[in-house]
């Protein structure tokens, strides 16, 4: 085993890890907003790809370029879910609830595979191609730039939650609901709020995804799996601790892919998971 | 013959907050003993030491002798002792009856003799109307009455009541009064934790009062409501709170 | 007054122990059983003996993803675990060693109930979310592990071998499919009488207990973990049993299919519909959803491969946002309360 493909294994896995945290944030933000699993978390990823996809095939956006309207158009679903299905599961019981955002992901890919059949598409000539040599390892340009722009979306992601009011009370209602219902932050729109960013986030990761990604309606299970690994490791409604877990989750992947067998990687995190959980029922990092 | 419950020395700690400091006391059989003191003086948690909810940092508990440290809740249930919360805790999604049956089968395997069985602990408490009705739908203070019937289903030789006049409509109290007293005569020990003065002089045969997570009296009820400490204690928390 | 609460007392006492269903619904059942009884040759379509199979089917399966979930009130979504455990253990029997699949039965139960333990001890007693999420990722590693492993045929499976003789010996039927029928019913048909005993006995009403208020459980002297467990390992078998008669149906043992989230999903949606924690919820989603989807497959041919999918979907949705307890529980509550208030 030479040194050079372990660090390639690395870098892939640290690029493809900040894909997967950012994914997970979006989860993780949710779930420290109302206690609510979104089991459709993957297939929104699904969709951003395909927005991504659709909009360069059929009016010729790069899917770069296209990311601000992907985003708006998640953003935007976030909202519709929130106040069309989410409000109406607050009350219900814990089943009503999985199995509604659980019902939403079946219906969700089972439509993504009606209309847009299950094959699978990429994005031919993207802006963004071909690999760069550093030192005796490649990298895929598209990922380094996918990874670069999910780092980006995190340090605003950051500064938002921290530094500005809107933000702050976000946190605030995360951290104790009821107490900031008392103190007059309207936790209802900071929900919708949380609904909207978590799926901005997912949009973010599906335009870059789609770039270098195979699109097809299936697409979003396994992210969804590794994201809720990473939420689980990372802790409910962290942001710092899904950054970690999800860049924890690609370094293992790329690793055990490398070091066991390339067929086995899922399992491996799988394993983690389990690990933690069973340890540390509340993740590694606490909330926020 | 030895107490029918033995405390010595019980200590919890949540972080920095010592919530039972070294708590030692006994009960008799046959006898009533009330536990009282301000909120957050450590009573609930020692009840929850002494049936397994929660893992005492120190000390030990006897029941009948036999050492009943830190054991399984069930395990303790079956030892003949029953508590009820106070954060009400009945089954929702089962009707009273039901619920009472629950307990019942702690005793029988029967159906039918644990149906008889959860009727009689209903009718005990006065909720027979109600049988039918499921949990979710009672009133706070049914809710209690349930959650006494449900424990007494078990047939327990100790039972750990925690605040059951509490929030319940004042009218209620003097029949609640009286079910705890029968209960007494029926040969049933009991351990109460009570706010309200007037029923805790009425029924307690000896009392414990707690502050801040320590035993600051023990000991007759006349004695312990004009103890320095405990005339502290509550007027402390009342300045406290105004 | 004292004599009022013994009057009252003395009523109760003579009270049926357990509440009747109304008229109609007792003769309704009736005459579904009966139909149920004579259905094939009243329907003689090979289809329509393939629908009340799959039906039959999955109506066991729905039953016992209620057990863990509607008794002991865990969210498995990991079910299809069990469905292809009970497929693999009878066919690498008798594929390789001969035994007869109703062997097979009986081992892939007990396998069955054994990994509920090794899955269940370290993972019921997580949270409730924790727990979903586990069982999804175990329910995928089981699917990659079963996928890479070379004794049982790997990616491609596993063939029942076909066999013509001793057909009621090897549960296998070339001609009709009208003994599959009866098959499927009766296993279907002997699940639901043990569940409705089992929520009859001291051990269903300690289920119920654990699900409603784990610790008010505890109190009451009922070793909450052990009952999980426990519950667990009774849904297990039951899934296994569907799957060894599926494997014996279909003669082919494809992984990706027998171990698809879409299978432990499924059971989940159908149940849900139906109404969780009630006897008859299961089978009533099972009948609606089934037909569903091979109608919508028939329909709409190749195009509409995935549209029942979709309606399971939008269909849970719906339910879970204005009817969460399904459809049959209302209808179940007001028989416990004993043509009492409401
Ligand atoms: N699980 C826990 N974790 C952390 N702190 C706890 C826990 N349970 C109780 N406490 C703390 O321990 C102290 C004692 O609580 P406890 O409930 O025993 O009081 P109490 O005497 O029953 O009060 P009240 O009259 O309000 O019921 C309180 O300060 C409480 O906040
Ligand atoms: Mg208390």
């Amino acid at each position: 085993m030479s040194r050079d493909l372990i660090i390639q294994a690395i870098v892939s896995g640290l690029l493809m890890g900040l894909i997967y945290a950012l994914v997970a944030v979006g989860l993780s933000l949710i779930f420290g907003l109302m206690e609510i699993v979104n089991f459709a978390h993957g297939e929104f990823l699904m969709i951003a790809m395909f927005s991504s996809f659709w909009l360069w095939f059929l009016a010729g956006l790069d899917p770069l370029l296209s990311l601000p309207l992907v985003v708006a158009i998640l953003g935007v679903a976030g909202l519709l879910v929130h106040f069309g299905i989410i409000r109406h599961l607050l009350s219900a019981p814990m089943l009503a609830q999985v199995c509604g955002t659980f019902g939403l992901a079946v219906a969700l890919r089972a439509g993504a595979q009606f209309l847009w059949t299950p094959d699978f598409r990429t994005i031919a000539n993207p802006w963004i191609a071909g690999r760069v040599q550093i030192g005796p390892i490649f990298i895929g340009q598209p990922q380094l730039v996918a990874g670069a722009i999910c780092l980006l979306a995190f340090v605003a992601l950051w500064l938002f939650v921290t530094r500005t009011e809107t933000g702050l009370a976000l946190q605030a209602t995360s951290q104790d609901r009821q107490a900031a219902s008392v103190m007059g932050i309207p936790t209802d729109r900071m929900s919708a709020l949380g609904w909207a960013i978590g799926l901005g986030c997912v949009g973010v990761a599906g335009s870059l995804l789609s770039t270098f990604f195979y699109i097809f309606p299936d697409v979003g299970v396994n992210f969804a799996l590794l994201a809720f690994v990473a939420v689980a490791l990372g802790g409910f409604g962290s942001i710092l601790g899904s950054l970690v877990a999800g860049i924890l989750i690609g370094l293992v992947e790329s690793l055990g892919g490398l070091l066991v067998d390339p067929s086995y990687k899922t399992l491996i995190v799988f394993g983690l998971y389990l690990a933690v959980v069973l340890v540390r029922p509340n993740g590694l990092f606490g909330r926020f | 013959m030895s107490m029918l419950l033995d405390v010595k020395g019980l200590t919890k700690r949540f972080g920095g907050l010592t919530a039972n400091a070294d708590i030692t006391f006994d009960v008799k059989r046959g006898e009533i003993l009330g536990i009282i003191g301000p909120n957050g003086a450590g009573k609930s948690t020692l009840f929850d030491l002494i049936t397994g909810f929660q893992p005492p940092d120190a000390g030990e508990v006897f029941l009948d002798g036999r050492r009943i440290t830190g054991l399984r809740p069930d395990l303790v249930s079956a030892l003949g002792v029953a508590r009820t919360f106070q954060k009400l805790k009945p089954f929702p999604d089962l009707t009273v009856i039901e619920n009472v049956i629950v307990g019942a089968l702690a005793r029988t395997a029967h159906m039918r003799a644990a149906r008889d069985a959860a009727l009689e602990s209903l009718a005990f408490v006065d909720l027979l109307e109600k049988r039918n009705h499921f949990a979710r739908e009672l009133s706070t203070g049914q809710r209690k009455r349930l959650e006494l019937a449900r424990g007494l289903a078990t047939q327990p030789r100790l039972i750990l009541m925690d605040e059951v006049t509490g929030g319940v409509d004042q009218r209620t109290i003097p029949g609640l009064v009286e079910l705890v007293l029968e209960l007494k005569r029926r040969g049933v020990t009991i351990v109460t934790i009570e706010h309200n003065m007037q029923v805790m002089m009425r029924i307690a045969d000896r009392i414990l009062a707690l502050h801040a997570g320590r035993r600051i009296a023990f000991g007759a009820p006349e004695e312990v409501r004009k103890d320095a400490a405990v005339v502290d204690a509550y007027l402390g928390s009342a300045a406290d709170a105004a | 007054m004292a004599s009022d609460q013994a009057r009252m007392l003395e009523a109760a006492r003579a009270e049926p122990l357990w509440p009747r269903p109304p008229l109609w619904a007792t003769l309704a059942g009736a005459a579904i059983a009966a139909l149920l009884l004579v259905f094939p040759f009243v329907f003689t379509a090979t289809f329509h003996h393939h629908l009340l199979i799959l039906i039959c089917l999955y109506a066991l399966m729905a039953q016992s993803w209620n057990v863990i979930a509607g008794l002991s009130g865990q969210i498995s979504l990991g079910h299809a675990i069990f469905f292809g455990i009970g497929a693999y253990a009878s066919t690498v029997l008798f594929a390789k060693y001969g035994i007869t699949p109703w062997f097979g039965l009986l081992a892939g139960m007990f396998i069955s109930a054994l990994a509920a333990i090794a899955i269940g001890i370290p993972t019921l007693r997580l949270k409730g979310h924790y727990f979903a999420i586990a069982t999804l990722l175990i329910g995928s590693s089981v699917q990659i592990i079963f996928q890479r492993w070379e004794w049982v045929g790997a990616a491609s499976g596993l063939y029942v071998p076909i066999v013509r003789a001793q057909p009621w010996l090897y549960l296998q039927f070339h001609a009709s499919k009208v003994p599959y029928y009866y098959l499927a019913l009766g296993a279907a048909a002997a699940a639901y009488l043990i569940v409705w005993k089992l929520r009859r006995s001291r051990l269903g009403f300690r289920l119920q207990a654990v699900r409603d208020e784990p610790e008010a459980a505890a109190s009451l002297g009922i070793a909450v973990a052990k009952h999980k467990v426990l519950a667990f390992m009774i849904s297990a078998a039951m899934m296994s049993v569907a799957g060894t008669f599926y494997a014996q149906y279909v003669l082919v043992l494809d992984p990706e299919r027998l171990f698809s989230v879409d299978i432990s999903i499924i059971v989940v949606l159908m149940t849900v519909l139906g109404g969780t924690g009630t006897l008859w919820g299961p089978a009533l989603g099972a009948a609606i959803l089934v037909p569903l989807s091979e109608y919508s497959r028939i329909w709409l041919g190749g195009t509409g491969r995935t549209i029942d999918l979709f309606v399971y979907g939008i269909l849970i949705l719906l339910i879970c946002m204005w009817r969460p307890a399904g459809l049959l529980s209302l209808f179940e509550e007001r028989i416990r309360r004993r043509g009492g208030q409401r």
